[in-house]
C-alpha cells in the first residue's frame, strides 16, 4: 500500500511542480483517506491564521516530489501519542508566538498537562489517555468557543465520556465509568445539557483541562468554592471542616455528592430520613439535635413566606396595591437563601438569628396582606352607603320628573 | 331663603336665565335617549378633572417617582385608591361616552346643515379625548403603560413622510424615556384640558345657538319637554347612574397598577394598547409587509386617517341628509366601520396573534 501511495506521490507530484504546497496539492488528488485530512483542515483554526502541514509534520511543501517527505527535510510524519503534547506546545508554551495570534491565549498547557494525571500516566508510558489531540480533535481543530468543537462547554461531558465512560478503555484504571450518567441526573448537568446554561459546570470546571486532576478529600471545598464561595467560606471557618478531615470525609462531597450533585433541598437538613446529617450524628447526641434546630429555624422562614405569599396573592387579585409587601416579601425570600447558606456553619444559633429577623418580615408581610383584604372588605361595604345615598336621591329625582311630566300632561278629555 | 334668592338675581338676574332654559325646548320622540350621551361624556370629563386635580396633589412626574408616587396615593393617602381608580375607570367611561355619543350624532344625522362646526368641533373633541387615554396611560409609568406607549408612538412613526419626526417629538427623543413621560404629563395637564375646555365652550354655544337636531323625519310638531327643569333633571338621573357605576367599578374592581417600568427589560407578553386603539394595532398586523409598492403599515395607517378625514367632513359629503332625505349609504358606511372596529377589537382580546 505504503508503494503504491509512493508511486502516485511520484506520479502525481510531476505534474505539481511548482504548487505552493505540494502536501496539499498531492494528498487532495490522492482521494480518500489521504484527502481527508486536507478537507478537514479547511475548517480549522490553524489553516485560517496560514499554518499548513508541514507546521506540524515537518517536509518540505515547496517540494513537488515525494522527497518533500524525507526525514532530512524534517518530516515526522505521524506524530506517536507521547510526542503530540510537546509538538503542540512547541507554539502553544512560545508565548512571543502565540502573541501574534492570539494574546489572550494561555501558553500553560503543556505545563499543566505534566501536572494531569493524563500527563503524568503518558511520561511512564501509557499512551491510551488522553493527549491534545484526545480532546481537541486534529485535522479541523476549531476554537473552544465553536459549538461544533469537542471542547466547547456543552460538549466536554460527552467528550471526557468518551473514553470515562467506556468501561472496557477504562478497565484496569480502578475508577467507576458512570460519570456522565450521573452528571446528566445532576443538578449541573440539567443546567448544563437540558437548559442550555453555559454558565453551569462541565467536567473542566471541577476537574481542570489541561491539569485534569480529581480534587483530593481536603480540596473538594476549593473546587465547589470556585462557584459557591459564601458556603466554602462558611464551611471552612466551620467544626466540620477539622471533624471531616479527621474521618477523611470528602468535604461538600460528603453530603452533596460529586458527579450526581443534586438540587439542595431543605429535606436534606435534619433528623428526617432524608437528612444526611443522621448519616453520622446518632439521636442522642448533640450534632443530631443542631440539625434539628436549624432545621426548624429553616422551616419557620419558609413557611411564614409560604403564607405571606397566600395573602399577598389574595389581596393582589382583590385589585389592593401590595408593591411595598412585594418588596419586603422579596427580602425575606433573599433572606431564605441567605439562612440555608448558613446551614454551612453547622451552628443552630447563627442560623436561627438569620431566620428570625426574615421570619418578623415575612409575618408582617402576611399581617399587612390581610389588613388588606379586611380593608377590600370594609370598602365595598362603605361603598353601600354612597350607592345608598345615590339610590334616594335618584329615586326622589325619579319622582319629581314623574310629577313634573303628569303636569305637564294634558287632562284626559 | 328667597331673600338670599333675590339678593343673588339683583346681581346676577338668574331668574332670567332660568326663564330662558325653560323655554328652551328638547325634542322628545323614541330616539331621544341618545341626547343624554352628550352630557354623560361631559359628566365624566368633569370627574376626570375633579379627580385629576387631586391626583396632582401627590404625583410626581419622573421616571424614578411616578410609579412611586401613585403607589403613595393608592397605599397611603386616605381615599388615594378611590380617586385613582375612579379616575382610571372615569378614563375608560368618558372614551365609551365620546365613542358612542359621536357614533349616536352620526346614525341621527345630527350633523345636518346648520350644524357642520357642532359636528366638527365634536370629531376634534374625540380626539382630543383619546389623545387623553394615550397621554394618561402612561404617567403611572409601570411596566404596561411603558410597552404600550411604545407600540403606539410607533404607530404614529409609521405615518408616510412626517412619521419619524412625530414620533421623535411625543417620545422626545428616539425611544420612549423620562423625556416622553414629561411631556406627555405636561400635554395631559395642561395643554389638552386647555384645548378641551375651549372647544367645549365652542360646541355648546353652537348647541345652543342651533338648538337640539331632530332625526330625519321627525315633525316639528311632535312632543317636547322643556330642557329646564325636565331635560336637566333626567340628564341629573343619568349623572347620578354613572357615578354609581363609577364607585362600584373603582371599589370592587380597583384599578391595578401593576409593576414598574424598566427600560432594559423585555416587553411582557400580551402588550397591547387601551381598547380604544387595539382596533387599529390589530389591523396593523394582519396588512401584509408591502402593499402596491408601499410598507404594509404606511398603506394602514393612510386607509385610517382617511376614513378620520370622511368622518370629520361627512357633513358636506352626505348631501341627501342635508336635504332631510335618509342616506341609507352614509348610514350603512358607518355601520360597516363600526362592525370591522368592534371585529378588531374583539380579535385583539381573543385571538391576538
Amino acid at each position: 500500500m505504503r508503494v503504491v501511495a509512493a508511486v502516485l506521490l511520484v506520479v502525481v507530484g510531476a505534474g505539481r511542480a511548482g504548487a505552493a504546497d505540494s502536501c496539499v496539492a498531492c494528498h487532495t488528488d490522492l482521494g480518500d483517506e489521504l484527502a481527508a485530512p486536507v478537507s478537514a483542515m479547511k475548517a480549522d483554526v490553524h489553516a485560517k491564521v496560514g499554518l499548513s502541514c508541514a507546521d506540524c509534520h515537518g517536509g518540505d511543501p515547496a517540494d513537488p516530489d515525494t522527497t518533500a517527505m524525507d526525514e532530512t527535510k524534517g518530516f515526522v510524519g505521524r506524530p506517536a501519542p507521547a510526542d503530540i503534547p510537546v509538538l503542540c506546545g512547541r507554539c502553544h508554551s512560545d508565548e512571543n508566538f502565540m502573541r501574534r495570534y492570539n494574546p489572550q491565549l494561555p501558553t500553560d498547557q503543556l505545563a499543566a498537562f505534566r501536572t494531569s494525571v493524563h500527563g503524568r500516566r503518558l511520561a511512564v508510558g501509557d499512551t491510551k489517555v488522553a493527549n491534545c489531540v484526545s480532546c481537541h480533535g486534529v485535522h479541523g481543530i476549531l476554537a473552544p468557543s465553536d459549538a461544533r468543537s469537542p471542547v466547547h462547554k456543552m460538549n466536554v461531558p460527552t467528550t471526557c465520556a468518551h473514553c470515562h465512560s467506556d468501561p472496557a478503555y477504562m478497565a484496569g484504571y480502578g475508577i467507576p465509568t458512570d460519570q456522565l450518567a450521573k452528571y446528566q441526573r445532576s443538578v449541573h448537568g440539567q443546567l448544563l445539557l437540558v437548559q442550555r446554561d453555559v454558565g453551569a459546570p462541565a467536567c473542566n470546571d471541577c476537574h481542570g483541562n489541561h491539569g485534569a486532576f480529581p480534587p483530593g478529600a481536603d480540596s473538594v471545598a476549593m473546587v465547589c468554592g470556585q462557584c459557591h464561595p459564601i458556603n466554602k467560606e462558611l464551611f471552612l471557618a466551620s467544626p466540620h471542616r477539622a471533624a471531616f478531615h479527621k474521618l477523611g470525609l470528602p468535604e461538600c462531597v460528603a453530603c452533596h455528592g460529586n458527579h450526581g450533585v443534586v438540587r439542595a433541598t431543605d429535606d436534606m437538613l435534619g433528623t428526617t430520613p432524608t437528612s444526611v446529617c443522621i448519616g453520622c450524628h446518632a439521636p442522642d447526641s448533640k450534632g443530631y439535635a443542631a440539625a434539628a434546630r436549624m432545621r426548624s429555624s429553616v422551616d419557620g422562614l419558609r413557611q411564614a413566606i409560604a403564607a405571606a405569599e397566600a395573602a399577598v396573592g389574595s389581596a393582589t387579585t382583590a385589585g389592593m396595591e401590595m408593591g411595598e409587601e412585594e418588596v419586603a416579601l422579596q427580602s425575606a425570600r433573599e433572606a431564605l437563601i441567605q439562612v440555608r447558606n448558613q446551614v454551612h456553619t453547622f451552628d443552630p444559633v447563627a442560623v436561627q438569628k438569620g431566620a428570625n429577623g426574615a421570619t418578623a418580615t415575612a409575618r408582617d408581610v402576611e399581617n399587612s396582606a390581610r389588613a388588606a383584604l379586611v380593608e377590600f372588605g370594609n370598602r365595598r361595604w362603605l361603598a353601600t352607603i354612597p350607592l345608598a345615598m345615590i339610590a334616594l336621591v335618584g329615586g326622589l329625582l325619579y319622582a319629581r320628573i314623574r310629577a313634573l311630566d303628569r303636569e305637564r300632561r294634558p287632562p284626559p278629555s | 331663603m328667597n331673600r338670599v334668592a333675590d339678593w343673588l338675581d339683583r346681581r346676577l338676574h338668574l331668574r332670567s336665565v332660568r326663564d330662558f332654559l325653560g323655554h328652551k325646548l328638547v325634542p322628545m320622540h323614541h330616539h331621544s335617549i341618545w341626547y343624554y350621551l352628550g352630557g354623560m361624556t361631559l359628566f365624566l370629563f368633569l370627574v376626570q378633572v375633579a379627580s385629576g386635580v387631586l391626583l396632582l396633589l401627590y404625583y410626581r412626574p419622573a421616571p424614578e417617582s411616578a410609579f412611586e408616587s401613585i403607589r403613595f396615593i393608592v397605599a397611603h393617602v386616605p381615599f388615594g385608591w378611590l380617586i385613582r381608580s375612579v379616575h382610571a375607570w372615569a378614563a375608560n367611561l368618558m372614551v365609551g361616552a365620546a365613542f358612542a355619543h359621536l357614533f349616536s350624532v352620526f346614525f341621527l344625522k345630527a350633523y345636518r346643515p346648520p350644524r357642520e362646526l357642532t359636528w366638527m368641533t365634536g370629531c376634534v373633541l374625540m380626539a382630543l379625548t383619546l389623545a387623553f387615554g394615550f397621554s394618561g396611560y402612561l404617567l403611572p409609568w409601570n411596566e404596561l403603560a411603558l410597552f404600550a406607549t411604545k407600540v403606539g408612538t410607533d404607530i404614529v412613526g409609521a405615518t408616510p413622510l412626517v412619521g419619524h419626526w412625530l414620533r421623535f417629538v411625543l417620545r422626545g427623543g428616539d425611544d420612549v424615556t423620562g423625556a416622553t413621560l414629561t411631556r406627555f404629563f405636561g400635554f395631559h395637564v395642561a395643554l389638552l384640558p386647555l384645548l378641551v375646555t375651549a372647544l367645549l365652550l365652542v360646541h355648546f354655544a353652537l348647541v345652543q345657538v342651533h338648538g337640539i337636531s331632530q332625526p330625519i323625519g321627525a315633525s316639528k310638531s311632535d312632543r317636547n319637554m322643556p330642557f329646564y327643569p325636565h331635560f336637566v333633571l333626567r340628564e341629573l338621573l343619568v349623572w347620578l347612574a354613572v357615578l354609581a357605576v363609577l364607585i362600584g367599578l373603582a371599589t370592587f374592581m380597583p384599578w391595578e397598577l401593576g409593576h414598574k417600568a424598566d427600560p432594559f427589560a423585555s416587553a411582557p407578553e400580551g402588550i397591547r394598547p387601551e381598547w380604544y386603539f387595539t382596533f387599529m394595532s390589530q389591523t396593523l398586523k394582519y396588512l401584509p409587509p408591502t402593499i402596491a409598492g408601499m410598507e404594509g403599515e404606511h398603506v394602514g395607517i393612510i386607509a385610517f386617517a382617511m376614513v378620520a378625514l370622511v368622518l370629520f367632513v361627512v357633513p358636506f359629503l352626505d348631501r341627501r341628509a342635508a336635504r332631510d332625505q335618509p342616506s341609507l349609504l352614509v348610514s350603512l358606511g358607518g355601520a360597516v366601520f363600526l362592525a370591522f372596529a368592534l371585529t378588531m377589537t374583539l380579535l385583539a382580546y381573543f385571538r391576538p396573534y
